[in-house]
Formats: C-alpha cells, sequence, structure tokens
C-alpha cells in the first residue's frame, strides 16, 4: 500500500478527506458533510492548511485536538457560530501556560475528521498528520491516549453563543459523563478541545497517517465510485464481507445512542445468505448466522453499490444495495487492555474479538 | 367527475380525459417551445378523441416541467436574498454554501443573517428582534432582491419565528414576496434554506406560467377548477404553485409511476418509463413512487424535499446504436426526429426502435429494418441496460412485476431481472393518466420530546391529525384520509426520548367543496 502524503489542504483537497473519513467513521461518526462546508468556507477565507508530521514538533510542543461533542442531528441544524476555536485556545493556553503549535484530529471517522481543519484554517496553525482512534468511537475515553494513561482533561468546551467551560476530572469516564451533560445544555452540540498533549507523548500514541489515509481513501472513491470498495479491499487489506441488499433496519434509543440492527439479504456473489449488522452509532456486530464475520474494534465499513459512497447507520434506509468491508483496525487496538475499552464486551455483545 | 390529466414531457406532451377510473381517450402532441401551444393541442385532440365537451370538464390537474428547466438554464430566475434566523449560531455555514457558482449569479443570490432560531428542545436561540428583521429585509431589497427567503435553525420544531417574520415584514414591506423554508424542506438547515432559495427564485416566473395556463383555460372554454401535479404524486392549487412552485418539480417520472400503477391496477411494483432519449426506473408501492432519502440534489444543489427515488439511464427508443466494438446503445439519440431518422421510418440511423423490429419484439415503421449480424449480442445489451436499473430499484427479492409504459416500452423484454414485464393498455399515456387520477396529500415532520404525558402512540396520532388537517384544508375529502407513509426515528445522544415523526396522508379530492 502506497498512500502520498498529505502536506497541505485545500479547497478541492477537503472532499476527499470528507468521503474517506466518512468511511473511517464505519457507520458513525455524524455525516462530515457539515465539517467539510466549515472547513471549506473558512479554507476560502485563509486559502488552506498546512498538514505536517509529528516528528517534526520538538518534544515539548503542545498539541490540541479539536473536536465537536454532541448530536449530528443538531449539527445539521444548528451551525457553529465559527467563532468557538478562536475562544477555545486561550481558554486552554491560559490553564497549561503555553502556545498551541499544533492542531490534532482526535477522530479521523465522522464529522471530526473535518472539524480541525476548520480550526487550524481560523487559527492559522498546522494539523497533525494522525488521529487518536483511527476510525470513529462513540465514546470520549475510546482514545489511544487513554491507552497511554493520558488525561482527557484540562478540557475546555464552547458553544456558539460564547459559553465557555473548564473540566478538571478523576478520570476521563468522568470526562466523558460530565461533558455530555453540559453539551446537552449547550443545546445538543459544542465545541472542545481535549487531550491536550506534548509531542513526545503524541509520537508514542499518535495513529500516524490517518489523514493521508482518509485523503487517499476518499480520492479512489471519487476516481472508482461503485467500483472503489474493491480498490479498497486491496490496499487496506480489507475483507468483503458481503454484498446485499437492506432488507430492514430496527432502531432503538438506548441510553442516548443511536442503536439498531441492519438485516442485509445477499445479491451477486452473496446470493441467498444473510447478515445481520449491529449498530450503536457505529457499525459494531456483522454476523452471518452464529458466525461473526467482523466485530468493533475493527472497522465495519458500508458502500452504497450504486454510488460507492459510504453509508451511515443514520441514513441507512431500506432497500439500498450495499457493500459491507471489515477493514483492520489499527494494533492498538487488539491489545487485551485496549479491548476491554473498544472490544465487543464493552458494548455488551457476547462474543470475543478476533481479529479480520 | 370527469377529469383532464395533462403531462409536459421533454419530447412530448400527453393529454388524456378520465370519467372516475374510466379511461375515456387520450393524445399526444409534440411540445413546444412555449410549453402552452403543446398543452392546448394536446388537450383539444384528447377531447375530441373521447368526444368529450369542455362545458362537461370537472377539473383540469397539469404537471409541467417550466420550473425545473428555469433551473437547469439558469433563466428567469428572480433576484434572491436571504434571511436566516440564526445568530450567534450559523456563521460558520453561510447560505449558498456547496452552490454551483453559475446558478448563484443566475439569481445574483445574496444573504443576511440575524438573530433568532430555536434550540431542538424549542427554546429561543435568541430572540427576534424586528428592527433587525426590517432593517436586513430593507438592505436586500435596496440591493435589488424582491425575492426573499427566509430560513430558521430548527423551524421544523418550531415555524412561529419564520411565521412572525412573515407577518412583520408584508406589513412594512407588502412589496416583497417571501418564502419561508419550514413550508417546504425537512430537517437540516441548509438543504431546506436551499429549497426555499430556489423557490424564492422560481416565483415571478411560476406566476407567469399560472397567468398563462389560466389564459389557456379560459380559450379551451374549460370553467372548471385547475390543479397541479406535486413531486410526490399528489394534487396543488394554482395559487399554491405561485407560492411553492419547488413542490412541482419531479412531478414528471412520479406521475408516469403513478399512472402505471393504475392503469396495471398493480399497487406493488417496478416500473420502467421508456422514453425517446431516457429511461426512468423507480419503484411504487401502494400505488405511489418511493421517495429519496435525506438529501437530493436539484440543479447541483443539494435540497431535501420529497422526491421519487428514479435512476435514469440514457437509454431509449431513439437511442443511436453502435453496431462496430464496442458496441453500443445510446446515450445520444435522435429524440423527436424518430419518426424521421430511424430506419424502419425510412431514415438512415440504427436507433434501438430498429433492433426491437429486427428482434421481432415489435412491429413499427413502414419499412424493415437493415439485417444486423450482431442482433442477438445487441438485444443483450439492451436487456442489460435495464436489468441493471432495475435490479437496482428492487427494495428486495420479492417477485413482484414489472410495468413497462412510454413510446419505447415496446423494445421491453417479456422478462427483467427474472420478473415479469407486463405493458397495460394505453401505457403511453401513463403519465397523463398519473396526473389525471392525482390524490391530495398532508405533510408534516416535527421532533417531539416524549415525557408522561405524551407517549409514542399519542405523539404518531397528533402528527397525523395535523397532517390530516392540512389535506382536508386543501380539499381532501375527510372520509377517504388514509396514512400513506409514517415513519418515526428516535434522535441520538440526547437523554430522554425525542423523536423525529414523518407522517403523509393522501385523500381523494373532494370536488364540491370548491
Amino acid at each position: 500500500m502506497s498512500i502520498k502524503k498529505l502536506s497541505f489542504v485545500d479547497n478541492k483537497s477537503i472532499n476527499a478527506v470528507a468521503i474517506g473519513g466518512a468511511v473511517l467513521g464505519s457507520g458513525g461518526g455524524g455525516d462530515p458533510y457539515v465539517g467539510k462546508l466549515m472547513a471549506q468556507q473558512s479554507i476560502e477565507e485563509t486559502g488552506g492548511v498546512e498538514v505536517i508530521d509529528i516528528e517534526s514538533l520538538p518534544d515539548d510542543a503542545l498539541i490540541l485536538p479539536i473536536a465537536m461533542m454532541g448530536a449530528p442531528t443538531v449539527m445539521v441544524e444548528k451551525f457553529p457560530s465559527g467563532n468557538e476555536f478562536a475562544q477555545l485556545i486561550p481558554m486552554i493556553e491560559k490553564m497549561l501556560t503555553k502556545p498551541v503549535a499544533a492542531i490534532l484530529c482526535i477522530e479521523a471517522g465522522g464529522l471530526n475528521s473535518t472539524i480541525p481543519f476548520s480550526a487550524a484554517s481560523k487559527l492559522g496553525l498546522p494539523i497533525i498528520d494522525g488521529d487518536a482512534m483511527g476510525r470513529a468511537f462513540p465514546e470520549l475515553q475510546m482514545v489511544t491516549f487513554t491507552l497511554g494513561g493520558i488525561s482527557a482533561t484540562p478540557m475546555a468546551m464552547v458553544d456558539e453563543k460564547g459559553n465557555g467551560c473548564n473540566y478538571e476530572t478523576i478520570s476521563n469516564e468522568w470526562t466523558e459523563k460530565l461533558a455530555r451533560a453540559i453539551t446537552i445544555e449547550m443545546g445538543g452540540a459544542a465545541m472542545c478541545s481535549l487531550y491536550p498533549v506534548s509531542a513526545k507523548d503524541c509520537k508514542k500514541y499518535l495513529i500516524k497517517g490517518s489523514l493521508s489515509l482518509i485523503h487517499h481513501i476518499g480520492s479512489i472513491i471519487e476516481t472508482h465510485s461503485f467500483n472503489a470498495y474493491q480498490i479498497l479491499v486491496e490496499e487496506l487489506n480489507g475483507v468483503h464481507l458481503f454484498q446485499g441488499r437492506v432488507r430492514d433496519v430496527e432502531r432503538f434509543s438506548e441510553g442516548g445512542f443511536n442503536r439498531g440492527i441492519v438485516k442485509l439479504e445477499g445479491l451477486g456473489d452473496f446470493l441467498s445468505r444473510d447478515v445481520k449488522v449491529d449498530f450503536q452509532n457505529e457499525f459494531l456486530v456483522a454476523m452471518e448466522g452464529d458466525k461473526v464475520l467482523a466485530t468493533t474494534p475493527d472497522l465495519i465499513c458500508m458502500f452504497d453499490s450504486n454510488t460507492g459512497a459510504p453509508v451511515t447507520a443514520e441514513t441507512i434506509k431500506y432497500g439500498l444495495a450495499v457493500n459491507v468491508l471489515g477493514l483492520p483496525c489499527d494494533p492498538i487496538w487488539r491489545s487485551k487492555e485496549a479491548l476491554e475499552m473498544v472490544g465487543p464486551r464493552y458494548f455488551k455483545y457476547d462474543i470475543d474479538y478476533k481479529p479480520l | 367527475m370527469i377529469r383532464i390529466g395533462v403531462d409536459v414531457g421533454g419530447t412530448n406532451t400527453d393529454a388524456v380525459v378520465m370519467k372516475g377510473k374510466k379511461f375515456l381517450g387520450g393524445a399526444k402532441s409534440p411540445t413546444t417551445s412555449d410549453i402552452l401551444t403543446g398543452v392546448e393541442n394536446a388537450i383539444k385532440s384528447a377531447l375530441s378523441e373521447s368526444n368529450t365537451s369542455s362545458d362537461d370538464v370537472d377539473v383540469l390537474i397539469i404537471g409541467t416541467t417550466h420550473f425545473v428547466n428555469a433551473l437547469v438554464q439558469r433563466t428567469k430566475l428572480a433576484q434572491t436574498g436571504v434571511i436566516r434566523m440564526c445568530l450567534p449560531s450559523g456563521s460558520s455555514i453561510l447560505p449558498f454554501a456547496d452552490w454551483p457558482n453559475s446558478l448563484v449569479s443566475g439569481m445574483k443570490g445574496t444573504y443576511k443573517l440575524i438573530k433568532g432560531g430555536y434550540e431542538m428542545t424549542g427554546a429561543e436561540i435568541s430572540q427576534l428582534d424586528h428592527n433587525e428583521l426590517i432593517s436586513a429585509a430593507r438592505e436586500l431589497r435596496d440591493m435589488g432582491c424582491n425575492q426573499i427567503a427566509i430560513s430558521s435553525v430548527f423551524a421544523t420544531v418550531r415555524g412561529d419565528m419564520e411565521q412572525e417574520a412573515l407577518e412583520i415584514l408584508t406589513k412594512e414591506m407588502p412589496d416583497l414576496s417571501i418564502t419561508l423554508s419550514k413550508s417546504i424542506g425537512g430537517m437540516g438547515l441548509l438543504e431546506r434554506e436551499n429549497a426555499a432559495i430556489i423557490n424564492a427564485s422560481l416565483r415571478p416566473l411560476a406566476a407567469e406560467v399560472i397567468d398563462s395556463f389560466k389564459l389557456l383555460q379560459k380559450s379551451l372554454d374549460l370553467s372548471c377548477p385547475m390543479f397541479f401535479t406535486r413531486n410526490d404524486g399528489t394534487l396543488i392549487e394554482a395559487k399554491e404553485v405561485v407560492e411553492l412552485p419547488v413542490l412541482t418539480f419531479a412531478c414528471g417520472p412520479t406521475n408516469s409511476m403513478r399512472g402505471a400503477a393504475f392503469l396495471s391496477g398493480l399497487q406493488d411494483a417496478l416500473v420502467v418509463d421508456v422514453g425517446g432519449t431516457t429511461t426512468d426506473v423507480g419503484e411504487v408501492k401502494d400505488g405511489f413512487p418511493r421517495l429519496a432519502g435525506t438529501s437530493v440534489m436539484v440543479a447541483d444543489v443539494r435540497t431535501n424535499f420529497a422526491m421519487p427515488d428514479v435512476i435514469s439511464i440514457g437509454l431509449g427508443g431513439g437511442s443511436i446504436v453502435a453496431t462496430k466494438e464496442p458496441m453500443a446503445i445510446g446515450p445520444v439519440s435522435v429524440g423527436h426526429e424518430l419518426l424521421q431518422k430511424a430506419t424502419v421510418f425510412g431514415g438512415d440511423t440504427l436507433t434501438a426502435t430498429d433492433l426491437a423490429v429486427a428482434a421481432g419484439r415489435c412491429e413499427v415503421g413502414s419499412n424493415n429494418p437493415p439485417s444486423i449480424s450482431s442482433i442477438d449480442k445487441l438485444i443483450e445489451i439492451l436487456d442489460k441496460m435495464v436489468s441493471d436499473q432495475v435490479a437496482r430499484a428492487r427494495t428486495s427479492n420479492k417477485a413482484i412485476p414489472v410495468i413497462a409504459v412510454g413510446g419505447g416500452s415496446v423494445m421491453m423484454p417479456n422478462e427483467i431481472d427474472g420478473l415479469e414485464v407486463i405493458t397495460p393498455k394505453h401505457n403511453d399515456l401513463a403519465n397523463a393518466v398519473g396526473a389525471a387520477i392525482a390524490q391530495v396529500s398532508g405533510q408534516v415532520s416535527r421532533v417531539i420530546l416524549l415525557n408522561d404525558e405524551i407517549d409514542r402512540d399519542i405523539a404518531i396520532k397528533d402528527v397525523t391529525e395535523e397532517a390530516t388537517r392540512i389535506a382536508v384544508k386543501r380539499h381532501a375529502d375527510p372520509n377517504s384520509i388514509s396514512v400513506l407513509t409514517l415513519s418515526d426515528m428516535p434522535l441520538s445522544y440526547l437523554p430522554g426520548n425525542n423523536l423525529l415523526i414523518n407522517v403523509t396522508v393522501v385523500g381523494d379530492l373532494l370536488m364540491e367543496e370548491l
């Protein structure tokens, strides 16, 4: 697999980044469209965003992840003001008494794959080529930094009205709990900065090259549309799990998450076979009868058979023909400790993780 | 009740006369550049075909492509200004984001963001400032915008702020013409706002079109009420079209699918509409087309109003055939010149129609087609083009029939993708029949926070009643109302149980009310 290194993102390449981000969203993380438009608007004003390698920074440089927290359904109605980032940075700098050297994307899947580009562009800061998930996950503590014992706090959160909130917590699970409660008070969506890290720690726990990767994936889909999945399987060491049509989507709200089951009926080479895919924001488990095809933390991604575009669990509907791919997660997620945090049992499935 | 249904297509304008469910007669006439002459010719021929006097006609129903053409050609678009009620939110994505530049400049689009809008709970983001609203509108008017599109954050949860803005501006500046986003689109501020902008830019043209249709109606001595068909296969009054022309955008494919279902007597089927240049494939359920998902592209702009889910391919009766490798059919077509250019009509161009005649699928024209050595291979290509689209349009492996309609339907095989093909009588007029049988609808999309008093059933019942009131107001017979689509979806990440409920009801047109 040879992936062209991304060194600069302009108005055009952000499109490929958004498509690739939706793929690593693994069905969740929200539609990156809104994030892409935000990034496009600020890139229009500033010219573009420089993408740099973490190795190019001194160990003591402060790296600041930026993300949106809340409901993607709110994001499609209530757009940020655009001033949130300029308010976040001084809040963090005041707490850490240090200037920010670069922006980091914490979640290269879904909406949060594009939001940091908007921040970096507005603030005139470079963005690090990498992230802390290599995909999308539903909870704040599910980042590689947690495995390194790095705290999510000091964390800052602001809303579009100008309200700001600082967090100091005893664990990343508590940060998740408190931040979610405040997000709701802020109207269902807020911009936040969390896991401020030194370049030294970042070098250790970063999933490197993920921005180049999503740009590469997006470019493949832009070029090859409905055939793209075949190239993706080959280039990303993935598995073509299934081709089928959505025969049923069962949805239920549980614990504030968008949960459900997608039932697929085979097409093409998969005729007369049935597969079901469970989701909790992201696609978590794909099963054929009792046989597990793939589980979290490996990525289960669906692509519209007609257009090749990635499909999200929120918008998937009856009748859609899809190709289902399993893509291997970053090896960091395959340790026992990591699987306790993001493996199938954490999401209450009585099955063991078997790597793709 | 005698109804005339008219469908203005790209090539032909069709008209039919129907008495209740009985087909009395119909006719085709070439679509003219002014549209009206073609409509007039088609109606006159249909009346004489059916031996019907214009006095006996109870209602005239028209499906037209005027508005989408204007948008695609960027012609006759009014200068449009947007007022978005959102501040302090909203500035990170401005109106007209992701639009083609030529379309923005075609309508000299401009905008103002002001305080206002709602949270998803229905609480105000900020209060509407009347003076700010009025001065924004004044500035836009000074720039030359007589058309104003107003959007507000979460207008689908609470529409009162848009309504209030409309009332204030109507009083202060009665010369402005105003479109509210809540009247058109569903969830998604940008998509709903886009739909409102497109609508606003088309309103002067809509007024012109409706006036000319009224004149035509007079010259044809049709004193009956006139309706137009909406994208969802239901009716809209002429005065509503003047306000909401976008609701008629995609009525062509819808009318054809509805007509196909009606003519074949099938409620659930796939429909293949084969025209001169393109073939549209879609699905009907309960006699109505299946609608596209969350967002729909209209002239390269992302919108979210209800449109049928149709796949179009460049294959029609006039598609030009390449017999040398690589063999291909279409997408270039002789179009409306089929009757001159196709070999079976004495011309010198080999078209898909010639293939069908050569393969013995139909007998049309006066001449024999030339002998084609690769006929089997070409027919295989033709059938594969259609069956691929039918496979894509299917929503299950259930064996439902395929209804073939349109002038080119004679080319279709007896079986597509393993499904039986039915070619109903009068299929070449299916789209005009679809217009003639259109019903009345009411649609509501709302987020409801469930609590001890309001459970899911009560919430759905409330939304359904609201949709019914809308339908009855549009002259639906209250006794004929049935729920066409009902969906509810829990909204993620939020505590409490927020349900997004969408309901569409339909009913028969009640003429006595008019």
